[in-house]
């Protein structure tokens, strides 16, 4: 870890102010953060705490939730709202890291939480993302947790969050601080797919801040996280999916699904519920619905098989919600 | 400018890299929180602050300015073991010993979770309070491994303790 | 006073039996169960000593090359810094297990990525951190490297061949060829590699983790060019071995040069991810099994084949055929390992090496071989235990493997009859069944202990025997109070200090039968002095709760003591009782799993061990050995597996993120059976060890399970949901 200068932000300004400033970063719950800052993947220079800022209310906004960029992932997860008309969420929340990363972690950091992959936490490593330029260890190296979809040839990096990929499904969006403007952006297009700059995971600008996440009006319906990884708990995903399901008369009324372990970013494609809102429920449309998921798929060798798993993932959760028999 | 452990204060360190697990095991001389990866990838260092569980290896110092820690020579001593000392003791749930402050800490947290209702991957229905099986407890300790492979006896004297308690 | 044995004959005078005090075997708790409970254990990095300074590894970033300059100066300047050490005597390697001499010492020499080239001393650990990363070196490539154990030069290693095995396969009624592959195993202990060295001038004391001090001792002398009694090795608590911490490590050497040359004590741990580059991986294997069999199922031929890998330079291969010569009949034998030489780090011990990946194969060739015959899978097994060992003739000293087969079996519930997959399925789950045999080869060696009597009606137990976990403290404490007719807890049992008699060291299952004779043989030598002062003969001595007690007579121990405490050191050393004999563990494992149709994904249900150990000396800490055991079973089968880079060589998942040991969640409820043996030539306690046993073979059952549940027979070790799923029948 480098030396740095360390800064309480005893107020929302004061941190705003600073995080605009080459070589600042902002510490959260630093679960991501201190892990990569003793790896010397990330070298601030200015580390601002704003832990003590109170951002992480969740409160009832509209007819949705307002989840403050600092509720912890603990406390998203127990919040009575969330379990009773945002069930995915709190899945998704459950099925990632530990109870005791939960309690630290927050709703911005896992947000920006950085990929996981073997050459971007390894300095002695080529990694793009890392060290714009030096190349991509995974392509011809070990690519078991990479990206099958939206990858370029300089980065196949996954994002490995569980929490956004639940708020894909839910169509939740990103409030965000800057120093000019405020804004809100979808979380489905919060983060950015690699193409020729995958050192930058999101669309945050120098200068802005995550302020809050925003959960639309309850749907209810079915809603399922499947998370498939290697051991029972505390490993990252291969595949996951989250999935917000409607079912009227044996027909779609919706079908929101979003995909972790698959793309730099938690994968949302609109033509899966163009293609299974209205239609009955059956194998075969599930295996169309894959098809269109994975009409673009590619394997780096080593990560061939998300392809198929993802196929039967999607298949698994949708008999699940939809009760077809396979 | 202190940091609280287990009811004593201790002033915050110079070099704000240090984490607060290096902190207890050095400057607060306590080394029963472990260090065992540094990267929040085995919860040997689980302590708790302000009741609840955290990777202390991934929290700095200076960051816990009038926090209040409790660490497992918090829990228990020679003289006066906690129950889930004992337990641990009583249903061999260590073999090393190196991951078990780390397991102690976190069992008694997770006891005040289920308490509390909250629910973890394992619970079946997110609205109903959470009961403490096998399969809930298991899945609430596996941020803290054990290489031994204590587990089975992990759970035996978590349930022990559990059951006095209930 | 002392007693030496080398044990040449069977001793099936079960001594042990004999006793009043009725504590051998006993289910009774850890004696530094509350200090390990409490946080107060001290494990090498813990010890304070005034003045410390902090060291950190520096590790090249090249498969195979040399250093040709560290540049000091980019870190000597920063806050803090002390020295880069570069000595010609650091060591690039590990040593082996019971090297007893320096591992290589390669000066700037680099054989694999990430092995250690300097140590960055400074007065704090973060500082030192820091320099440690940014300390630059040039270095350049110096040859090919090879990284691919398939592709690489082979060397043969070891073979046994008998009658005509392609012959057999060619006339049998039945026939297996299979070819499994297993992947990398790192030992993963919970506690990294750590040293703290003080040198006075003179003498050099280092606490450090380390399993096996004798041999420490003597490696790091030579390393340092120190004579051995200028050493002292303190590890009274290690966090874990498996095999990791047999040999000293890079950071010990490191922390006692950079000691002795700055003359104030050095404290260096490993991270984490040095510790998974460059600490011994368990070599990854590829195992040919071919099984001739009759109608009935008799074995006619047996063939296992493997290829292991390790670094140019290193003796040690992955021993996988070790049980494969005696599990099983089968007149006509193919046995063959083959090392293949190529640059990762060092393949050396771990956890139960050779059996560990080698006995589950062979049960999976069984369970398909089984399969073909439409025979129940305990049947096949039953009906293939050889008279004598196949290719030696000697004798089996005692084997429980028939009962353990058939006991595990009632006590799991186990339905005999022949496998047919798909037959259960719980919603998404597909559940099955499987069984397998274990076997751990025994190992005995040399090992000293001293006990003393003292008049307050106590005894001290020392040895540099060390406790990683395995229950050391428990079993001498057992063995001692058996003897002496003392309770436990008024042995003081005190491990890991050379300046105690050297022990065995913990590894290959060894420690307790060693070291357990040891102090068995020291209290012989103590009641036969017991005796002499009573002036009866020692068969006719009873000694329980601190009072000896003889026909027509009982006086306090204290009172024959004569305030006076009195010693004896034991001396076990192996004879030719283990050569002249078949001498192993045997038992059996049945799993229960479940696999999810769409995913691939397994979970092992519950799991049934039954184990002939010998004699078990602590009920408690042997079931704990094999509950541990079984839980290595899990990572092995199904979540284990070091991923090297195929282009530079690198290890890619070096943290317990990416390495994934079986988590809480992984492992359901163990069930443990020890059934009763006595093992009169595997030691003079009739004991045998159990470290190893519980994951020799394991695996293998949970394949057979996945088999039974879902129709997949998978040949690659761990058998991940993505390898799961390319073998399974459509959904």
């Amino acid at each position: 870890m480098r030396p740095f200068d360390y800064q309480r932000a005893e107020r929302f300004e004061h941190a705003a102010q600073l995080v605009g400033e080459d070589g600042t970063r902002l510490l959260a719950g630093g679960t991501n953060l201190i892990d990569l800052m003793k790896l010397q993947v990330e070298t601030p220079q200015t580390l601002v705490d704003i832990g003590r800022l109170s951002l992480g209310t969740i409160a009832e906004e509209g007819d949705g939730l307002r989840i403050g960029a600092l509720a912890t992932n603990t406390a998203t997860a127990v919040d009575p709202r969330v379990r009773r008309d945002y069930p995915v969420l709190a899945r998704a929340i459950l099925a990632g890291a530990t109870q005791q990363l939960r309690n630290k972690a927050t709703t911005a950091g896992n947000l920006c939480q950085r990929t996981r992959c073997y050459n971007f936490t390894n300095i002695d490593q080529p990694c793009n993302k890392r060290e714009p330029g030096s190349g991509c260890g995974a392509i011809k190296g070990i690519a078991r947790l990479h990206a099958v979809l939206g990858t370029s040839d300089q980065c196949i990096a996954t994002y490995p969050g569980d929490m956004a990929v639940a708020l894909a499904a839910l169509d939740a969006r990103v409030e965000i601080s800057g120093e000019r403007r405020s804004r809100s952006v979808r979380l489905r297009d919060f983060h950015r797919l690699p193409g020729d700059t995958p050192w930058r995971d999101n669309v945050l600008d120098a200068g802005e801040v995550i302020t809050a996440v925003t959960l639309p009006a309850p749907v209810g319906g079915i809603q399922l996280y499947r998370k498939v990884r290697e051991r029972s708990s505390y490993a990252f995903a291969l595949v996951s999916v989250a999935a917000v399901i409607g079912i009227e008369e044996n027909r779609f009324t919706r079908a929101d699904l979003a995909f972790g372990g698959l793309a730099h970013k938690p994968w949302h494609d609109p033509r899966l519920a163009e293609l299974l809102v209205g239609s009955e429920p059956s194998l075969a449309l599930f295996d169309k619905a894959a098809d269109l998921l994975l009409e673009d798929a590619r394997g780096y060798g080593e990560n061939d098989f998300k392809i198929p798993l993802a196929r039967r993932t999607l298949a698994a959760v949708l008999c699940e919600a939809t009760g077809v028999e396979p | 400018m202190a940091i609280s452990i287990n009811g004593q204060d201790y002033p915050l360190p110079a070099d704000p890299r240090t984490s607060l697990l290096d902190f207890l095991r050095r400057e607060a001389g306590l080394t029963g929180t472990k260090k065992g990866c540094d990267h929040g990838q085995c919860g040997a260092c689980t302590v708790l602050v302000g009741g609840v569980r955290i990777n202390s290896c991934l929290s700095l110092a200076v960051t816990h300015e009038g926090d209040e820690v409790t660490t497992i020579e918090g829990l228990g001593t020679l003289a006066a073991p906690g129950a889930m000392q004992a337990a641990f003791v009583a249903h061999d749930g260590f073999q090393c010993g190196y991951c078990t402050p780390g397991q102690i800490c976190s069992a008694t947290a997770m006891l005040q979770e289920i308490a509390a209702g909250w629910p973890s991957d394992a619970t079946e229905d997110l609205d109903a309070a959470p009961a403490l099986t096998d399969a809930e407890i298991r899945e609430r300790m596996s941020g803290n491994l054990c290489r031994c492979g204590a587990y089975p006896n992990i759970v035996a004297a978590i349930r022990d303790v559990a059951g006095a308690e209930a | 006073m002392s007693v030496h044995l080398k044990q040449d004959k069977p001793d099936t005078r079960n001594v042990l039996d004999t006793m009043a005090q009725g504590v051998i075997g006993a289910d009774l708790p850890r004696p530094e169960g509350l200090i390990k409970v409490t946080g107060t254990a001290i494990y090498a990095a813990e010890y304070r000593a005034d003045g410390m300074l902090e060291g950190v590894l520096v590790t090249a970033p090249v498969v195979r090359g040399e250093i040709a300059s560290i540049n000091e100066a980019s870190v000597l300047g920063m806050p803090g810094v002390r020295a880069v050490i570069s000595d010609k005597r650091m060591t690039g390697r590990p040593a082996q297990g019971t090297a007893g001499e320096a591992p290589f010492q390669p000066a700037r020499e680099v054989c694999y990525w990430g092995q250690p080239v300097a140590l960055v001393v400074a007065e704090t650990f973060e500082q030192a951190r820091d320099a440690a990363k940014r300390l630059a070196l040039d270095w350049h490539g110096t040859g090919d490297a090879p990284l691919d154990p398939e592709a690489a030069e082979t060397e043969k290693d070891e073979s046994t061949r008998k009658g005509d095995l392609a012959h057999a396969m060619a006339e049998a009624a039945h026939t297996v060829d299979v070819t499994i592959t297993t992947e990398g195993h790192a030992s993963a202990a919970m506690e990294p590699h750590a040293a703290l060295a003080q040198w006075d001038g003179r003498t050099l004391t280092v606490h450090a983790s380390l399993q096996m001090l004798k041999y420490n001792r003597a490696e790091l002398a030579d390393s340092l060019k120190l004579e051995e009694e200028q050493v002292r090795l303190v590890s009274p608590y290690v966090g874990g071995g498996f095999g990791s911490k047999l040999g000293i490590s890079q950071e010990v050497v490191a922390a006692s040069l950079a000691a002795m040359q700055l003359g104030r004590p050095v404290r260096v741990v490993m991270s984490r991810q040095q510790v998974f580059q460059t600490i011994m991986r368990r070599s990854e294997t590829r195992q040919r099994i071919r099984l001739a069999a009759d109608a009935e199922g008799r074995l006619t031929g047996f063939g296992h084949e493997a290829l292991v890998s390790n670094l140019p330079g290193e003796d040690f291969a992955e021993p996988v055929l070790q049980s494969s010569q005696f599990l099983y009949g089968g007149d006509n034998r193919l046995l063959k390992l083959d090392l293949a030489r190529i640059h990762r780090m060092t393949a050396g011990s771990v956890r139960a090496p050779g059996e560990a990946v080698g006995v589950q194969t062979v049960e999976q060739a069984m369970d398909i071989l089984a399969e073909k015959l439409g025979m129940d899978p305990i049947a096949l097994r039953l009906r293939n235990l050889p008279d004598a060992h196949p290719a030696k003739g000697t004798p089996f000293s005692s084997r429980k493997l028939a009962e353990c087969l058939e006991e595990g079996a009632k006590a799991f519930g186990w339905e005999p009859r022949p496998r047919a997959p798909r037959h259960t399925r719980e919603g998404e789950w597909w559940i099955g069944t499987g069984v397998a045999s274990a076997a751990r080869v025994h190992a005995v060696v040399e090992a000293k202990a001293r006990v003393t009597l003292r008049p307050d009606r106590t005894a001290l137990v020392e040895t540099d025997m060390t406790d990683i976990g395995t229950g050391t403290y428990t079993i001498l404490g057992q063995i001692a109070g058996e003897m002496l007719g003392l309770m436990p807890d008024d042995i003081d049992v005190r491990l890991g200090d050379t300046d105690f008699p050297p022990g065995s060291g913990s590894g290959g299952s060894w420690g307790a039968p060693s070291c357990g004779s040891a102090v068995f043989l020291a209290c012989e030598g103590l009641r036969k002095d017991i005796a002499r002062r009573l002036d009866i003969g020692t068969d006719d001595l009873t000694l329980k709760d601190g009072l000896a007690r003889w026909d027509g007579g009982e006086t306090a121990l204290a009172d024959i003591l004569g305030g006076e405490p009195l010693d004896c050191i034991g001396h076990f050393e192996p004879g030719s009782s283990i050569e002249d004999a078949t001498v192993s563990s045997f038992g059996a494992f049945f799993a229960e799993v479940a696999v999810n149709r769409w995913t691939g994904e397994t979970r092992v249900r519950r799991m049934t061990g039954a184990f002939g150990i010998g004699r078990v000396l602590s009920a408690r800490t042997a079931r704990s050995q094999c509950l541990g055991g079984m839980t290595w079973c899990i990572g092995n089968a199904l979540t284990e597996s070091l991923m090297f880079d195929p282009v530079d060589g690198h290890l890619a998942n070096c943290d317990l993120a990416e390495y994934h040991v079986p988590v809480h969640r992984d492992v359901p409820a163990l069930e443990v059976l020890l059934l009763e043996e006595r093992d009169a030539a595997a030691s003079p306690i009739q004991a045998k060890g159990v470290g190893e046993l519980g994951l020799c073979g394991g695996a293998g059952a949970i394949a057979n399970a996945i088999y039974d549940a879902c129709g997949a027979r998978v040949f690659a070790y761990p058998m991940t949901p993505d390898r799961v799923i390319a073998a399974m029948p459509d959904i």
